[in-house]
């Protein structure tokens, strides 16, 4: 199935908002996004979110005949699949170059680097050994998948028990769980890939790319690197040139991310160990936060209003007895650029001039009152009152006296009167 | 009078529940939930990508089904000689023509008296557009929803809002383009006081900058 292509516009305002050092949903140039590790009720299952980028990894093992090339070593077998569940550019079943580069990628990661002790997957050299087969399925793509696929795959095995085994003499007895506890696999180290998006011919990088900013960069680099400051595997992809203290920088980078997710994945797994040696109920089920509307569908984004700059804005928001929740902002005749209210929901900002249309006598005046905060242009906003009950605020702009119930109309009428006493 | 059959759960209870709707005077209904794919309706306005150009026609991608089509002499001023200037992956604001569900839909620029009305290539000199889901649509273009109002008093901004979940947001600058369309994200599962208590919040926190 075709992808939405990605219009001029977009491509567009990413270059420029990363060449100003701003990212689309608000983070800054090396943050993650929201990073969630779950695991499931089975062992060696591991589901991690990164953002809205899901992936599901599932570790399983089984005795098989060694390499001939090697016969005391067990083997780990890494897949990943990306379905067009995940994304609609994806096809089932044929594995794309996408899809080739993570599976590559990750093998180098974890296998080449041995992080797992393959020598004691031996059951009997020569014979029998155990082959651990990692199979980690993409289940939503928005970008990043490399990271979510790593980390998912390295939690996962750091979760999963084998079956334990007694050899005698020539009789091997694999013990099912309930006779004897399953096995950890011997994790040496953690590798995790972390990804750097490049823009603009490696001047900008970002941490951890949104599937829009994939899109848009230059080219990727993936350091693979656990937090002993080892790097695992190194990938540049891309029509870009990088220069050598960039790739150093990026190292760096990676060093504090790969510090911090491996606490992560190790507070989770303590975390699923201590509720199941409790006793308590562990696995994705309990994972779901179940007292919200929206609990599957999206994590609460913070509005940060620390990033926003600018200078404080004159006369605003002088509170009278009603009106402290109103945000109607009163104008400063000297400055130009600035939003001129003539009435509420009726505005001009400087080129335009006046508003020349329904202008009543009673704006006029309005206008002519300048900066200075009256309690009657208070009677004429029609928003911002979070009257109990009220369902519907009438916040059409045409309206000139709204329909506010209960006590403030009381005061309304009270406002009127003296308003038409002022005139007259 | 139009009764449009929803595939409710009893589909019998529920072609009689929208005519009792009807008989009480209301003619056009919605179901509000969560869709992110768009149905298209005939006299809609989205917002389209263009996809394709080939032959007489442009292909525009509306996040449908199917990929709509519009004729290079549906904007306003375009004849044979007088092309428009369109390219591939500029946006367009556009009305549906047609839409059944058995044809490919098609898209118009102009209004029937020729006049662009608006419609048009937008998003030339910036902007973002920013996909979201159906309900959030309807629900900032409601006339009880605070949203857009307030927002407008603190960032003066320029929105162009596509039935088929797409909006076009241009701010004075790139931070105020980003902010509009994260506050408009967040407000999907807002109520109106937290609307206006978001909005009060980021005029607070926020003003122009030059």
């Amino acid at each position: 199935m075709r992808e939405t292509l990605l219009s001029n516009c977009e491509r567009e305002f990413i270059k420029k908002a990363v060449a100003d050092k701003r990212r689309i949903d608000g983070r800054q140039a090396y943050d993650y996004r929201h990073l969630k590790i779950s695991f499931g009720v089975e062992r060696g299952c591991c589901q991690v979110e990164i953002g809205d980028t899901r992936v599901m990894s599932q570790v399983s093992c089984q005795v098989v005949e060694p390499k001939q090339a090697r016969p005391a070593d067990g083997m780990l077998y890494i897949n990943v699949e990306l379905s067009p569940m995940a994304c609609p550019s994806f096809e089932a079943g044929r594995l794309s170059d996408f899809g080739v580069e993570i599976n590559r990628l990750l093998e180098r990661c974890l296998k080449e680097s041995r992080c797992i002790d393959t020598e004691s997957l031996c059951i009997v050299a020569g014979e029998k050994v155990w082959e651990v087969r990692v199979d980690v399925h993409a289940l939503n793509h928005d970008g990043n998948l490399i990271d979510a696929c790593s980390i998912a795959a390295i939690a996962s095995l750091a979760h999963f028990r084998r079956p334990d085994i007694t050899v005698s003499g020539d009789e091997i007895t694999i013990h099912p769980a309930s006779e004897r506890d399953p096995v950890p696999l011997s994790v040496h180290h953690m590798p995790i890939c972390v990804s750097f998006a490049f823009f603009e011919q490696g001047k900008f990088l970002l941490v951890d790319p949104t599937d829009k900013e994939e899109k848009v960069m230059d080219g990727r680099m993936v350091i693979g690197m656990n937090k002993h400051r080892e790097i695992c595997t190194l990938q540049i992809t891309g029509q870009m040139l990088l220069l050598k203290d960039q790739v150093l920088r990026c190292s760096n980078i990676a060093v504090v991310k790969v510090t911090e997710i491996t606490e992560l994945i190790h507070r989770a797994l303590e975390n699923d160990r201590h509720e199941r040696s409790k006793g308590g109920k562990f696995g994705f089920a309990e994972t779901v936060c179940k007292e919200k509307l929206t609990t599957n569908q999206k994590t609460s984004t913070p509005l940060d209003m620390d990033t926003v700059e600018g200078q404080m804005a004159t006369e605003y928001l002088h509170g009278s007895d009603e009106s402290d929740s109103d945000s109607h902002i009163t104008s400063s005749e000297d400055d130009d650029d600035s939003v001129v209210i003539m009435d509420s929901g009726v505005g001009s900002i400087g080129l335009g001039g006046k508003n020349t249309w329904n202008v009543d006598d009673e704006m006029e005046e309005l206008k002519d009152e300048g900066t200075k905060k009256s309690t009657q242009k208070s009677q004429k906003t029609n928003i911002d009152k979070p009257v109990p009950g009220a369902g519907n605020q009438g916040y059409s702009s045409e309206e000139e006296t709204t329909e506010i119930l209960g006590q403030t109309a009381a005061k309304q009428t009270t406002e009127s009167n003296r308003k038409k006493k002022r005139k007259s | 009078m139009e009764i449009e059959e929803f595939i409710f759960q009893n589909k019998i209870i529920g072609k009689y529940f929208f005519f009792l709707l009807s008989v009480l005077g209301l003619h056009y209904f919605h179901l509000n939930d969560f869709y992110l794919q768009y149905v298209p309706v005939r006299g809609e306005s989205v917002i389209g990508i263009v996809t394709n150009k080939g032959g007489d026609v442009f292909r525009v991608d509306i996040g449908g089904s199917e990929m709509g089509s519009l004729s290079y002499l549906s904007f306003e001023g375009a004849t044979k000689r007088n092309r428009p200037d369109v390219k591939v992956g500029d946006i367009v604001y556009c009305k549906m023509l047609m839409a059944m569900k058995d044809m490919e839909p098609e898209l118009v620029c102009i209004d029937s008296t020729g006049r662009s009305a608006g419609m048009g290539v937008i998003g030339r000199d910036g902007g973002f557009l920013h996909c979201c889901s159906l309900n959030l649509i309807r629900k900032i273009l409601s006339s009880d929803c605070p949203l857009l109002k307030l927002l407008g008093k603190t960032l003066p901004f320029e929105i162009t809002v596509g039935m088929n979940g797409r909006i076009w947001v241009r701010a004075r600058t790139s931070t105020q383009t980003i902010t509009v369309i994260n506050a408009i994200s967040t407000a999907e599962y807002m109520d109106n006081t937290q609307i206006s208590a978001m909005c009060k919040k980021l005029s607070e926190a926020f003003i122009e900058v030059d």
